[in-house]
């Protein structure tokens, strides 16, 4: 596995062919190479959408064509975002030939470290292996430029990472000439050792130095052409792949920061109840092990020699507590309040119409790695570490809170165990540096799983209402009217978003509001379509979880297409396929029906099922296979919801370029489970201000016994040269598509998810105490 | 402070802790092994599954003074050690297989895989999709379908 070969005159100055487009890179200044771009050159910000052509609500626009989404989707959003405020990312060349990178953004298993790392080796011409790409603290002079989210990584920092590379490699070539005595022109460069025209050789660890420059200054470069290369594209295991296999890869909680000693937070039974009085607390500073437990906003926290011994002190602790934001409330009320939220879809059509109602449970985004920061505060400095996908914004909130200029307060962004959109949040960040401040000592603070499933983060529940009109075989109009518990944007995405609003064509529209017309757009020719967001509800801990808005909204679209299609009596694929406008989404379309043999006989009781979803400039399509039948629908799982079994899933993305085939199909993979989830067990119960969900095996994320034994990812052939994004972009249709075949094995539309909602399969954890007791049982069980 | 000695990874440990102290946390929190991962503390998640004599265990759900001087745990960090080899061929599967994502279960996943072969193969059998179906370990980046693929590979190789 190495890097390309290049000849050494297509980076430099005077030899580029005609028509390539040329980039501005920097040298910077320092004893060895550094070279930066910025992170968002000018030229690649799109240009802005002639506001006029673009009426304010599509409601009162039923001629808008294209969408809003189409013109400007968030992705452009947040790169557009980016310009004025963009400082420099930097490569370094180190002495043993090491290539650096420091990457402002947050690896959390989507796979960016590994196709950063192939960006700069296919630039610079090193194996993959040289180079090092590590995790930036937060830099606050980056603003915008920092947040990891809406699947944007790789769109906005495709082509700047290539010029910092590109910038070295055109003056390790230009040293190189002067010490092999040749012209730029007649090196070549290649698995970081460049060669002259004698076959005398140098590596680029050797030149770093003389490479290096006293002043930092501009220098103009080109970028490989795609035709060339020989990294990017091709499949890519990953960079941190032997780390995680053998337990040396290193997440927050692995971290051996002195003095930083485990702490647990004991929290209300109610969704953020505050702590009234703690009736034990120096009994409970007793406890062996215990060296610590004080009050804080969120609950009482416990420090300990071990995480087991933080979990007996907060069981052994005895608090009052006072109400929280959402007290007495349950699903029930909660969909009272949506529905008196739901924006009216109008008169009703003269012609024949279809209509559905869904309901969305509230779902959980923690990942497997909970909640987790260390933080040492000092009187006059901070420092934090933790897994963070926004982490300017955390380091300014948590500076506020510890009344700390910001440049004291120091944020390492550490390698995260998934994310999901629950890391784009730092709430036990901030907590880790209360407790610090308050104890004046480090700590490693985690939640319980319990604590984070039942207090952390979750998707808001929503219903989508959708009514088609249609005349004969003509669907004259598509109304969607989304309501939904408030997402919680307050993690800096809303703030690009308020930052460009007045510049975009959404007249008053809130973030939220903005942030749904921006990820959502309809892809059939279906006449005069509207899709509406209302939100209510501020009082509980929401946030944007993977794909966002899109899996629901797609759900319930999809499955009044599959309405449509049987009123008009079509074949559901050859129903979307005829009405879709777009290339790109018929080719991906296709493709599934095509490899899942759409249309084979399938015995009574499983059915096939296809989606379409398009977002982050990609397109995706999945063909879903389920089986509903008593025999497995009922199979035995102890501790599991069973119920359908999806049995294959084939799925098609077109992502435009794509930088790591191997890692893109990882995505869709995970995509795929989240949407097999979503559609069939994942969902918090609410009930009386707080969530029955404690534990994996109440909340029932897709297991081994729900996966699919058959699984086929195709990746479609693409001309584009620039990448769409991916790491949230599979679960829309998957869940889709499983609803669909789900409606179809049945003969019943399904109208609430997950599915299995109705049936609460597990017995509740008590929530005084907050966490469940460790168990000592485990001899028991090996096996 | 009572004290308990016991094996890890080739090597004798002792440790003066209280007794209730769950081997989880006297692994990583005061031997600094942090290849078993926290991800719920009851047994369920399976991110800590590590070996005691050869067999998975969960080690949030087993109390230090459960343990015998002469009873041998393998962390993620011993496990290639007990091939005689750089890598265990489980590993070498995953690797190929490029499995994990995050990365946080996988030190789990990789423990539980490697007992399942080894229970399958003492029952003179080959690994079927109801032994898959049967791990509970969770992975929410949902590698579920490349860890079977790699299973079943590093099961030729052991």
């Amino acid at each position: 596995m190495t890097g390309g070969e290049h000849g050494g005159e297509r980076g430099s100055e005077r030899g580029g062919a005609i028509g390539r487009r040329r980039f501005l890179g920097y040298v910077v200044a320092a004893p060895t190479l550094v070279t930066a771009a910025q992170l968002v050159p000018a030229q690649l910000v799109p240009a802005r959408p002639a506001a006029a052509a673009a009426p304010p609500v599509p409601e009162q626009a039923p001629e808008l064509v294209p969408e809003l989404g189409d013109l400007l989707d968030l992705n452009d959003l947040m790169t557009a975002a980016a310009l004025p405020t963009s400082g420099l990312i930097s490569v370094g060349i180190g002495g043993d030939g090491t290539v650096s990178f420091a990457l402002p953004r947050a690896e959390v298993g989507q796979g960016i470290t590994t196709s950063t790392a192939m960006l700069i080796a296919e630039e610079l011409a090193v194996p993959l292996d040289r180079v090092r790409v590590t995790l930036a603290d937060a830099r606050p002079e980056l603003l915008f430029n920092q947040l990891t989210g809406g699947s944007n990584t790789t769109i906005s920092t495709y082509t700047p990472i290539r010029v910092a590379a590109a910038v070295a490699r055109l003056r390790l070539l230009e040293a190189a000439a002067a010490e092999l005595g040749a012209p730029v022109a007649g090196l070549t460069l290649k698995a970081g050792v460049i060669t002259g025209p004698s076959g005398r050789s140098i590596g680029i660890g050797a030149l770093a130095a003389r490479a290096a420059s006293d002043t930092t200054m501009r220098v103009r470069v080109e970028l490989a052409p795609r035709e060339s290369f020989t990294v990017i594209g091709r499949p890519h295991n990953r960079v941190d792949a032997l780390d995680a296999v053998t337990g040396r890869k290193k997440f927050a909680m692995d971290l051996a920061v002195p003095g930083a000693k485990p702490t647990m937070v004991c929290r209300p039974p109610t969704i953020n109840g505050k702590v009234g009085s703690v009736a034990n607390l120096a009994e409970v500073r007793a406890m062996p092990g215990v060296t610590d437990a004080v009050v804080i906003s969120t609950g009482v926290a416990v420090r300990a020699d071990t995480f087991g011994q933080c979990i007996d002190a907060v069981r052994a602790l005895k608090v009052s507590w006072r109400p929280g934001t959402a007290e007495g409330k349950s699903d029930a009320s909660v969909l009272r309040e949506l529905e008196a939220a739901e924006l009216p879809l109008g008169i009703r059509p003269p012609t024949p119409f279809v209509e559905g109602r869904f309901t969305f449970a509230f779902r959980s985004n923690s990942a497997l790695e909970p909640n987790c920061a260390i933080a040492d505060v000092r009187a006059d400095r901070a420092e934090i570490w933790s897994a963070l996908k926004s982490p300017i914004v955390a380091q300014q909130a948590i500076a506020a809170m510890l009344g700390l200029p910001v440049g004291r307060v120091t944020v390492h962004v550490t390698e995260g165990g998934g994310s999901f959109g629950r890391k784009l949040f730092f709430d036990a960040a901030m907590e880790a540096a209360e407790v610090s401040q308050k104890l004046g000592k480090p700590v490693k603070l985690m939640w319980h799983r319990a604590d984070d499933s039942r207090q952390g983060r979750t998707h808001p529940m929503a219903t989508s209402r959708v009514r088609a009109a249609y005349l004969g075989e003509t669907v004259l109009s598509f109304q969607q009217r989304h309501t939904s518990v408030s997402t919680d944007l307050g993690h800096g995405l809303g703030e690009i978003i308020t930052a460009l609003a007045a510049r975009l064509p959404v007249a008053d529209a809130g973030f939220a509001q903005t942030f749904f017309h921006l990820s959502q757009s309809m892809p059939y020719a279906f006449g005069v379509s509207s899709r509406l967001l209302s939100e209510t509800d501020k009082g509980f801990n929401t946030g944007s979880m993977r794909n966002v808005y899109s899996p629901d909204v797609t759900c319930a679209r999809e499955l009044i297409v599959d309405q449509l299609a049987a009123r008009m009596g079509k074949d559901p694929y050859r129903f979307r396929h005829d009405r879709l406008g777009d290339a790109r989404s018929r080719a991906v379309l296709a493709k599934v029906a095509e490899a899942g043999a759409w249309g084979r006989p399938m015995a009574p009781g499983t059915a096939q099922g296809i989606a379409l979803h398009g977002e982050y400039k990609s397109v995706s399509a999945a063909l879903i296979e389920i089986d509903c039948r008593p025999e497995t629908v009922n199979r035995p799982i102890r501790d599991g919801v069973t119920g359908p079994r999806v049995t294959r899933a084939v799925f098609a993305v077109d992502a435009g370029l794509v930088v790591n085939p191997r890692g893109l199909e990882a995505q869709m993979m995970g995509g795929i489970m989240d949407g097999i989830a979503l559609a069939l067990t994942a969902g918090l119960h609410l009930r009386d201000g707080h969530f029955l969900e404690a534990s994996w095996d109440n909340y029932f994320y897709t297991r081994q016994w729900n996966t699919p034994p058959e699984l086929r990812i195709i990746i479609m052939p693409s001309t584009s040269d620039r990448p769409g994004g991916a790491g949230e972009l599979a679960v829309a249709a998957s869940m889709a598509a499983v609803a669909c075949a789900y409606g179809r094995a049945t003969g019943t539309m399904p109208t609430g998810f997950p599915i299995n909602h109705a049936t609460l399969s597990f017995t509740p954890k008590p929530t005084v105490p907050p966490i469940p007791p460790s168990p000592a049982d485990g001899l028991d069980h090996a096996r | 402070m009572p004290e308990y000695t016991f094996r890890v990874n080739g090597a004798q440990v002792t440790v003066d802790v209280a007794g209730d102290v769950r081997l989880l946390w006297v692994l990583r929190d005061l031997l600094g092994i942090t290849g078993p991962k926290y991800g719920c503390g009851i047994n369920v998640c399976k991110a800590c599954t590590s070996h005691l004599n050869g067999k998975a265990v969960n080690p949030c759900a087993i109390p230090v003074s459960a343990l015998r001087p002469t009873d041998e745990v393998t962390t993620i960090e011993g496990l290639a050690a007990t091939s005689g080899q750089d890598l265990h061929p489980m590993q070498r599967a995953w690797l190929e297989h490029d499995v994990a994502q995050c990365g946080y279960c996988q030190p789990g996943q990789i423990m539980a895989a490697v007992a399942l072969v080894r229970r399958v193969a003492a029952e003179g059998r080959e690994i079927t999709d109801a032994d898959l179906d049967g791990l509970r370990n969770i992975c929410r980046c949902g590698t579920y379908f490349r860890i079977r693929e790699a299973i079943r590979a590093g099961a030729e190789n052991m």
